[in-house]
């Protein structure tokens, strides 16, 4: 009786084990939504780099990018920065949002884009703008 | 007295399987952080076409440049 009872409690830890490492085993991000985004983000980026080393432009906390130095940048090409700057942001967000929705929790958004935010920031090249967690900028 | 521990070992047992299937519930519910940073920085790399290196210097190596072999007309007729 003692003896099966341990072999069913052995079987309910292995049995738990093996469906946790399954359910924590993956994110979803190939969809054709996630695709395009990464597609438009990566083209974005060659023009937005340069915007990067010259500390004109910065990466937030939240997973998003925002103006850090107007005056890296001349005021003729100011509004051009912005306007990449707002069209970064929205990508980002519907990133966030598709990665959320292609696994099924979009609840999970907000978990999604504070990752990004950390993972943005921790690749981040250096000498780029970054925001800490205080929320004073440094450069990496 | 046999029987009154064969009764605990039964409910102890049925109070652990509980606990590791609502275990079980809990991490499919709550968010796989760790798998969501390896996403993310999957995404990343492909967005920054970051090389995977092991440097932790800033290796900016630019994209591999095609062979400079220029495409001269050959003087073989």
């Amino acid at each position: 009786m003692r003896n099966l009872f341990s072999r069913l409690i052995l079987l309910a830890v292995f049995s738990g084990m093996t469906f946790a490492a399954y359910a924590a085993a993956d994110i979803e991000v190939n969809t054709p939504a996630i695709a395009s985004l990464k597609q438009s983000m990566q083209q974005r980026h060659g023009q937005l780099a340069a915007h990067y080393g010259s500390g004109a432009v910065g990466l937030t906390r939240d997973g998003l990018i925002a103006m850090h130095d107007a005056n890296a940048v001349p005021l003729a090409a100011r509004q051009a920065v912005n306007s990449l700057i707002a069209a970064e942001n929205q990508d980002r967000l519907a990133l966030y949002r598709e990665i959320a929705r292609a696994n099924g929790h979009p609840e999970w958004e907000a978990e999604i884009r504070s990752t990004f935010g950390q993972r943005w920031i921790e690749l981040a090249q250096r000498g780029w703008p970054v925001q800490s967690a205080g929320g004073g900028w440094t450069k990496k | 007295m046999n029987h009154t521990y064969s009764r605990r070992v039964f409910h102890s047992g049925l109070l652990l399987t509980g606990v590791l299937l609502s275990a079980c519930v809990t991490i499919n519910i709550y968010f796989p952080a760790a798998a969501a940073e390896q996403a993310a920085d999957k995404i990343i790399g492909e967005v920054w076409q970051l090389q995977k290196g092991e440097g932790g210097k800033d290796k900016a190596a630019p994209a591999p440049s095609t062979t400079p072999t220029q495409s001269q007309p050959q003087p073989q007729k």
